[in-house]
């Protein structure tokens, strides 16, 4: 059961844990002292400075709303926008939820331990604000609900608490960006996300950061699935960050559940990006699929993947490409564990650069080698997402384009 | 007219052709014989302007302007393509985008594809798990949507199947204008008078001349173009003496 003592106990125990894998950040160079910032209506969100308009776009977040769900805004430490505008979909804050609402109590702190490592235990302790996104049973979201948690102060310690849960029978689509304004150059994101699949749901989680050159990032995510559920999990980050580590886990807890993890990274120069996922699959007939494109322009990439296979009947595979186009590493390390007879499980990896034979067989169709380079980097990096939206695809789509001016 | 003049090619120091000498005018198609590891691919890479062939002797020129060391995807905007004999896979790009860089974007992708009965594929990644005949399909109907006047052919029939030979030949022979489109059914004599379209064909089996009638055919052996001919008696003397009477026209 939730029990606040509790859990403040566990958390100040591990204050200093450092985490088991990735630099460890030193938490005190931050400032996590609340950032008041006003409310805004919906009309509101159009006045936005164009600049400021267009940095959110290139995360998901659509201020006219068009095409969209539902609107979650934090700015900072504080919310300033959220609402739904779909009927069986719930958006709220999450301290307003842990304020009035019972049933969030069976979510938070569920899935990811507390004591985990310093971050977990920031996020309790100085716990600033973050979304709870639920679909109630049966119903299904037309458009994606957007989740935009944005970074304005410079040298703040952002600590957000996340949960997201399709209930029985529903479908739920999720498009999130964390952003950092134009001028933002140090900060740090801690940001604790909890995903609920219910029964035959069905979830699909889109990421989409844009950091700046010093930020360091540090998020923590562990998914369950019910019988028959689905989790699609996507990962796009394009843009320099000083350090990012994070290795979201999902349990498969029924027969027959799905899940699908999908990562597009491109490694900008001074960045460090050690990512990962691992699936544990627990019962038959539970699938997993991990698939990471990498790119590095003279970026550090670590790309882990870890597929755990404890019952017969269940199929894995995991699929991790990496570019180097520009200097720098990517160290992909793909584990397989199988823990019984019959599981199905198999992976593949290669890291290179572009085919000399790819390039001149488009430039012979009349492109100029940047054009034809430019062209086959676009391909790697379209991965087809079976169950995402076409809206979803499309905002993907346009995440890649950007990067693609910077990248060329 | 493409023209070739004593055009002596090196790949990594090694000399691969030499004393080549061609001319193809508007409106004609020719032939290439030889045996396996004669040079003929190396001759359409070259013309075609891979840099890893290296010209250091003699002079390409196309359109009267020489483009001897001119990038490759010059010569493609200034007309000349290639059907590839095994083109690279490429993920991630769609066929259909593929014919669309080909077109420079002004065309129908769809109607165009239906030519070739390659509707189905135009959503597969460019080349993925292509059997020998879809890569033959999908290599033409990028030559059509880019519509070069000169055009190089590396083994049109190799791996396709007799079914789809048939199209194969038959779409060589729209896109060098040997027939007309059904929808533009013209005379024959008109057709003739108004083809500028050129054609250089490898084929090892001939089958293609079936379907497209070449103008002239020529033996490419050890690296040196000879007997300038009529492809059908060069075919049928091959038929008859193999390659070994080639040596002796050369020497």
């Amino acid at each position: 059961m939730y029990n606040v003592d509790e859990l403040k106990e566990k958390a100040l125990k591990a204050k200093d844990k450092k985490a088991s894998i990735g630099p460890d950040i030193n938490l005190d160079e931050y400032d996590d002292a609340p950032v008041p910032h006003s409310y805004m209506a919906e009309e509101d969100l159009c006045t936005l400075p164009e600049e400021e308009q267009q940095r959110l776009i290139m995360a998901g977040l659509d201020v006219q709303e068009k095409e969209r769900g539902g609107t979650f805004f934090q700015k900072d430490t504080s919310v300033i926008h959220c609402h739904s505008q779909q009927e069986g979909i719930e958006v709220l804050p999450i301290r307003k939820a842990l304020e009035e609402h019972e049933w969030i109590k069976d979510y938070y702190w569920k899935l990811v331990a507390v004591d985990t490592d310093k971050y977990t235990a920031a996020a309790e302790l100085g716990l600033h604000d973050g979304y709870v996104i639920r679909a109630l049973p049966g119903s299904k979201s037309i458009y994606p609900v957007q989740a935009c948690l944005y970074l304005d102060k410079e040298g703040l310690e952002q600590n957000v608490h996340n949960i997201i849960v399709a209930e029985e029978g529903a479908e739920l689509h999720v498009i999130t960006g964390c952003v950092t304004s134009a001028h933002i150059k140090k900060g740090i994101h801690v940001g604790v996300s909890e995903f609920f699949v219910k029964k035959n749901a069905k979830l699909s989680f889109t990421m989409i950061h844009n950091w700046a050159e010093e930020m360091a990032v540090r998020p923590r995510s562990v998914g369950m699935v019910e019988e028959g559920g689905l989790f699609l999990n996507n990962y796009i980050c394009m843009k320099p960050v000083r350090s990012l580590q994070m290795y979201p886990t999902t349990y498969l807890e029924g027969k027959d559940a799905v899940a699908r993890f999908y990562s597009i990274i491109v490694g900008s120069p001074g960045s460090e990006y050690d990512l990962g996922g691992r699936i544990y699959l627990r019962n038959p007939g539970n699938r997993a699929e991990i698939v990471t494109r990498t790119i590095s322009n003279g970026g550090s990439i670590i790309a882990r993947g870890h597929l755990v296979g404890e019952v017969p009947e269940i199929k894995a595979h995991l699929e991790c490409r990496g570019l180097l186009l520009k200097g720098g590493t990517i160290h992909a390390i793909p584990e397989l564990e199988g823990r019984s007879e019959g599981v199905e499980m198999s992976h593949e990896a290669a890291v290179g650069k572009i085919a000399q034979e790819e390039i001149t067989y488009l430039m012979s169709r009349g492109l100029t080698e940047d054009e034809a380079t430019s062209t086959i980097v676009r391909g790697f990096l379209s991965v087809d997402i079976p169950g995402l939206p076409p809206e979803l695809k499309a905002e993907i789509d346009k995440a890649i384009e950007e990067s693609d001016k910077d990248m060329m | 007219m493409l023209l070739i003049e004593d055009l002596k090619v090196e790949v990594g120091g090694k000399t691969i052709l030499q004393h080549i000498d061609l001319e193809i005018h508007p409106g004609e198609t020719h032939v290439l014989f030889g045996p396996n590891g004669s040079g003929k691919t190396s001759l359409l890479m070259t013309i075609m302007g891979y840099p890893q062939y290296r010209v250091v002797a003699g002079k390409i020129s196309f359109k009267g302007q020489d483009i001897t060391h001119m990038p490759i995807y010059e010569r493609a905007k200034l007309g000349i393509g290639i059907s590839y004999q095994r083109p690279p896979t490429i993920h991630g790009l769609k066929t259909r985008q593929m014919v669309s860089i080909c077109a420079r974007g002004e065309i129908d992708v769809v109607e165009l594809a239906r030519k070739v009965n390659f509707e189905d594929f135009l959503d597969r990644d460019l080349n993925a798990g292509f059997s020998g005949g879809e890569i033959k399909r999908s290599e033409l109907l990028q030559l059509m949507a880019q519509n070069p006047d000169l055009m190089l052919f590396d083994e049109p029939e190799s791996g396709v199947d007799i079914e789809n030979l048939q199209v194969v030949g038959k779409t060589i022979a729209l896109l060098l204008q040997k027939n007309s489109f059904p929808d533009q059914d013209k005379p024959k004599m008109q057709l003739k008078l108004e083809r500028r379209k050129m054609g250089l064909i490898i084929t090892h089996t001939g089958f293609i001349l079936d379907y497209v009638a070449a103008d002239k055919g020529q033996v490419l052996y050890d690296g040196m173009l000879s007997c300038l001919s009529n492809p059908r008696e060069i075919l049928n003397c091959i038929h008859e003496n193999g390659y070994k009477e080639c040596v002796r026209c050369i020497m």
